[in-house]
């Protein structure tokens, strides 16, 4: 990469922190971004499952959807004729994960869905999206919101912290103990300094208990160093961050999930709520959601543990036991808590068994995989 | 004994007709945690230049080129079970593959300690 090019990238407003700590940088969604950092990412992982990992993604979209006539109703109902889950019945603070699909019922891309649970502002949705699809992102939603409803963009305002691992709910309960009581997929707006104001979920995409925080720009840099003056917290790159959502069994947009693939393919049916899942549930992309859901021919994402320790990467080959090829990796590395490869890939749906053998063509050759349920380690969401 | 280096931080030791190949402690940290690596049989017969190994952390694959021409008479099998020992001793008991050279005046191309250590420099 050439200095011309780095300066084209944009930076987070931690940026100048990730240097200091000796991050590896590289581009990512059009961000400069930290990989790793001098622990490497086999001990960032391992201390995130362990301890408490922190991660900048402040380089993913923030930005909230209202109606006009300043109901939740309205605006849930607009925003759900862009995206298969149920909206009008999240109650205050609770968040949903789901998909923006094109008319062909391809994924445009993942997000997170909260309404808002703070009085005078449960009529908001608040998104968080994918990095490198943000920027096309909101022109859709911009373009697709039926009338009556808008989308408010916050990328100038707003950062986006990841505080993930068993130790997450201490290290955040000593700034606001009301964090303690949360459970997975709901969120809260609390100070957690006496200057810092933060919209806080219990989410993330590393499988482990944990949170989400988002702050104003000007707070991040404050809230960083008083999350890492924490013994139990480390900052955690992004090449962690790959590993532990991989045996986490989340997908990667643009690896696992693309245009190419529909939410049931995907496996991702568990997002779409029983009565969204006709043709006439009212969202781009419906009559594909339930030809999926009808058809048993089409493909499936599913779990592959490769036998042996040779990892099997993104697109590698898969065969059957016949050497049919039946599919390709999307995902795939080793996995520091399974302690061994792991991987996910596309394979024809009367091969998605678990249990089922296959065969992986890694440099030529075959190598035997069994197709397994995920994740990869075990989730330790907070429920309560 | 002598020890050459090439461009891709492949180290190789000569030893009577007899050499050792690895990765140097550059390549080594540059990888970060070695998770497993892929050998080739003894008795194969590789190029210089030739892919001759595998070498995977947890993030990505990286080829192992052959620094020059040779046949395969060892390999190191204690890395299969534990890969880590590539990280902790590159140079030493890390060592990947064992060759009889084909054409020892190919090893005249490759860069000697000092020399290498000025090019990791300058990188």
């Amino acid at each position: 990469m050439t200095d011309s090019n780095q300066t084209q990238l944009k930076k987070t407003k931690l940026h100048a922190k990730h240097i200091a700590l000796g991050a590896k940088m590289v581009p990512f969604a059009g961000y400069d971004m930290p990989v790793q950092y001098p622990m490497g990412v086999l001990k960032e992982h391992l201390h995130t499952r362990e301890k408490a990992g922190l991660f900048d993604v402040s380089h993913m979209g923030q930005c909230f959807v209202t109606a006009d006539d300043g109901t939740f109703e309205s605006a849930a109902r607009a925003l759900e004729t862009l995206v298969p889950a149920s909206l009008q019945d999240l109650a205050p603070g609770q968040q949903r994960y789901s998909q923006l699909l094109n008319a062909q019922g391809g994924i445009l891309d993942d997000l997170m869905i909260t309404r808002l649970g703070f009085q005078g502002q449960t009529h908001r949705l608040y998104l968080v999206v994918n990095a490198g699809c943000k920027d096309a992102d909101f022109v859709h939603i911009e373009a697709n919101l039926p009338e009556g409803a808008s989308i408010d963009y916050k990328d100038d305002v707003l950062s986006l912290l990841a505080l993930q691992g068993p130790k997450a709910v201490d290290v955040l309960g000593q700034l606001n103990p009301a964090v303690r009581d949360m459970v997975f997929m709901s969120s809260l707006d609390i100070p957690l300094t006496q200057t810092i104001w933060a919209h806080v979920s219990r989410s993330g995409y590393t499988g482990e208990d944990g949170f989400e925080i988002s702050v104003k720009h000007e707070d991040v840099g404050e809230l960083t160093d008083m999350l890492l003056s924490h013994a139990d917290v480390e900052m955690i790159g992004l090449g962690a961050r790959d590993s532990l959502r991989l045996e986490a069994g989340l997908c990667l947009y643009g690896h696992d999930i693309d245009t190419s693939v529909s939410p049931i393919e995907a496996g991702l049916f568990w997002s779409i709520q029983k009565h969204r899942r006709s043709a006439q549930a009212g969202y781009i992309g419906a009559a594909r959601v339930a030809a999926d859901m009808a058809d048993k021919t089409t493909k499936r994402l599913v779990g592959i543990k490769p036998e042996g320790r040779a990892p099997a990467r993104e697109h590698t080959e898969i065969q059957d036991m016949d050497g049919n090829t039946i599919g390709q990796i999307t995902s795939g590395g080793f996995g520091p808590t399974a302690g061994g490869p792991v991987a996910m890939g596309y394979v024809a749906r009367k091969f998605t068994k678990a249990g089922t053998p296959l065969q992986l063509i890694v440099r030529g050759k075959a190598r035997p995989a069994k197709v397994v349920k995920m994740p990869f380690a075990p989730h330790q969401y907070y429920r309560g | 004994m002598s020890i050459y280096y090439t461009e891709d931080h492949e180290w190789i030791k000569i030893e009577d007709d007899n050499a050792t190949v690895g990765i140097s402690p550059y390549a080594a940290k540059a990888l970060g945690d070695v998770v497993f690596i892929e050998l080739p049989e003894v008795g194969a017969e590789f190029a210089k230049g030739d892919e001759a190994a595998v070498v995977e952390s947890v993030k990505a694959a990286s080829e192992v080129y052959c620094p020059v021409g040779g046949t395969v008479i060892g390999v190191n099998g204690a890395l299969e079970e534990a890969p880590e020992t590539v990280n902790a001793s590159p140079e030493g008991e890390g060592w990947f593959l064992k060759l009889t050279l084909a054409d020892a005046s190919e090893l005249e191309s490759l860069m000697d300690e000092a020399d290498y250590k000025t090019y990791c420099e300058s990188l």
